[in-house]
């Protein structure tokens, strides 16, 4: 099994663009692995880490574009290469010929458009403070994609932003609002009332939906990235995008979407929200309220959009752990007519806050070793040189297709549509989830799935036709999920029914 | 503090990096300037953490 590398010297691709090329390079026949990658020092970690580094490799340089395939013939890696040299070609004989000028460096695009106001970064980690602090000391405010940023750089780049003036959004934020308009994978959502502040990515994505649902919208949405509440960097962008909503006009009210703060920020976090005049609504996962707080607390996200919108017309937040519990019984009885259904549980989540909500429902309703399984699959573990399963399915369909031939009997999932996700990822989706269920019907066994998708009817996915493609395999879809979860839980204990569907919290 | 003038201003990006950010940014209507972004310093790292530190001095 012959695994061939070769280099194009001082070729720079990004790596959304180089992914997409290993996945279509993965596909042709002969070929059991391919991968796509500029030659910087963690890229060549990831080439060990996948068996694929060779002598050639290890000598790329960070400006060199390493191709390397692992082929069952000398002739299919050829020929493997030779069709990755082609699309890499017509991609840059693509770029090559559009009009439009592109600038080499930050200063000649701000000749170009003076007026620029943020800069959108999603470079190597490695190169991304440099980038990132050049933006920030001409003034401009940081939306930060790029992942892998050591610590420091994140403290240092904050504590310019916030001396400049500026936001600091990430690094390895996903999701950011800026007067109504989305930057990165975000969803389509109306310009409205409503500010946020988030880790950002799935969390923020799933309440701003929730909210444009309910008939409010958005006025900004700041991502401050998954470490910003730590210890370390000491909410310094959380505190400052709170103190930036508080004052801005457009804004009449606040949630705030997180993992539990570290407990030394915890008091100063509390100490910005008493100072500000507008309601605020408080979404952290895995948290109780602290006494004496003046913000709404809640423990799920769309609690936290159903809350705001609540607050603004003036009404008592609802707290419901269903939005429709007679449509649940009578789903639940459906279900349970067909025999019972296994007690394994397995989440498959492309979300990753998404995924830690389902999580903290389940221990908390099924106890911690109940037999259920969730894992985010845009996890690092999961996503070496690959996209991130928002964009490709296919590790998500490995794994459905895996379930379905093991002892599964309840699969949760989630659908993220938006900006940036996958063109048609019902389709997919629906295909395993068939598939899985008829393998495990072939085995004698069940197997139910049960999800819910983030999306607005905005999105360029379609979201009726996406939730219709969804429930023609048999997928049992959820307004929320947080309901998705509590679903799931009724179906391998439905004993929970009294505490789920007959009290309300 | 005053509010942020970026919550009041049309958006106008530069993306450095990703393009497909700057192609959804122009769909909705934002100025965008696609930079055609290299690594710096040839791509050494340690060379670049320097230069950054450099420019902390400013």
């Amino acid at each position: 099994m012959p695994i061939r590398t070769e280099i194009l010297p001082s070729f720079y691709q990004d790596s959304v663009v180089l992914m997409r090329i290993a996945s279509q390079v993965r596909t042709r026949p002969g070929i059991r692995e391919a991968a796509a990658f500029m030659g910087t020092p963690s890229n060549h970690g990831l080439l060990e880490q996948i068996g694929l580094a060779t002598p050639e490799s290890k000598a790329a340089r960070p400006n060199d574009l390493i191709l390397t395939v692992d082929a069952e013939s000398d002739e299919a890696a050829a020929a493997a290469l030779t069709a990755a040299k082609e699309l890499l070609a017509q991609r840059r004989q693509a770029t090559e010929s559009a009009e439009e000028v592109r600038p080499r460096t930050l200063e000649s695009a701000l000749r170009m458009l003076p007026n620029a106001n943020l800069a959108a970064i999603s470079v190597p980690g490695a190169y991304a403070k440099f980038e990132a602090m050049k933006a920030i000391k001409r003034g401009l405010h940081v939306f930060l994609f790029s992942d892998n940023v050591p610590l420091q750089d994140e403290i240092e780049l904050k504590a310019e932003a916030v001396k400049r003036g500026v936001l600091c959004m990430g690094p390895d934020c996903g999701t950011a609002y800026l007067n109504g308009i989305g930057v990165g994978f975000t969803n389509v959502v109306p310009r409205g009332r409503i500010g946020c502040v988030a880790a950002a990515g799935t969390g923020l994505q799933a309440v701003v939906s929730r909210i444009a649902s309910l008939g409010e919208g958005i006025s900004h949405g700041i991502g401050v990235g998954g470490r910003d509440l730590s210890a370390e960097v000491g909410g310094a962008m959380a505190l400052f995008a709170l103190e930036a909503l508080a004052d801005d006009p457009s804004t009449e009210a606040i949630v705030i979407i997180s993992k539990p703060p570290h407990a030394t920020v915890l008091p100063r976090l509390e100490a910005v929200i008493a100072k500000i005049r507008k309601p605020v609504v408080a979404c952290v996962l895995g948290a109780k309220a602290p006494a004496g707080s003046a913000a709404v607390w809640v423990d799920t996200l769309d609690a936290a959009a159903d809350a705001v919108v609540a607050v603004l017309a003036k009404r008592t937040p609802a707290r419901r752990t269903f939005s429709n519990p007679s449509e649940i019984r009578a789903r639940l009885a459906r279900l349970q007519a067909g025999g019972p259904v296994a007690s394994q549980m397995l989440g498959l989540y492309t979300g990753g806050t998404l995924a830690h909500e389902a999580h903290l429902l389940l221990d908390s309703l099924l106890g911690r070793d109940a037999g259920h399984t969730i894992l985010d699959l845009g996890d690092d573990q999961y996503t070496v040189g690959r996209p991130h399963p928002m964009i490709d399915p296919q590790s998500r369909t490995d794994m459905i297709l895996k379930a379905g031939r093991e002892s599964v009997g309840v699969l949760l999932v989630d659908l993220v549509l938006g900006q940036g996700s996958h063109p048609d990822p019902a389709a997919p989706l629906a295909a395993a989830i068939r598939q899985a269920s008829d393998m495990a019907a072939a085995a004698g066994r069940r197997l139910v799935a049960v999800g819910s998708v983030v999306g607005t009817a905005g999105d360029p996915q379609e979201l009726r036709g996406q939730v219709a493609q969804l429930e023609g395999a048999q997928i049992e879809l959820l307004p929320s999920n947080a309901e998705a979860a509590r679903f799931a839980a009724l179906l391998v204990k439905p004993e929970l029914a009294e505490t789920l569907l007959e009290v309300s919290r | 503090m005053s509010a942020l003038k970026i919550f009041t201003e049309p958006l106008q990006v530069i993306n450095i990096g990703i393009e497909g950010f700057a192609a959804d940014l122009k769909a909705a209507g934002v100025e965008v300037i696609q930079l055609d972004w290299r690594p710096p310093t040839g791509g050494d790292a340690r060379l670049t953490a320097l230069l950054a530190s450099l420019q902390d001095e400013d």
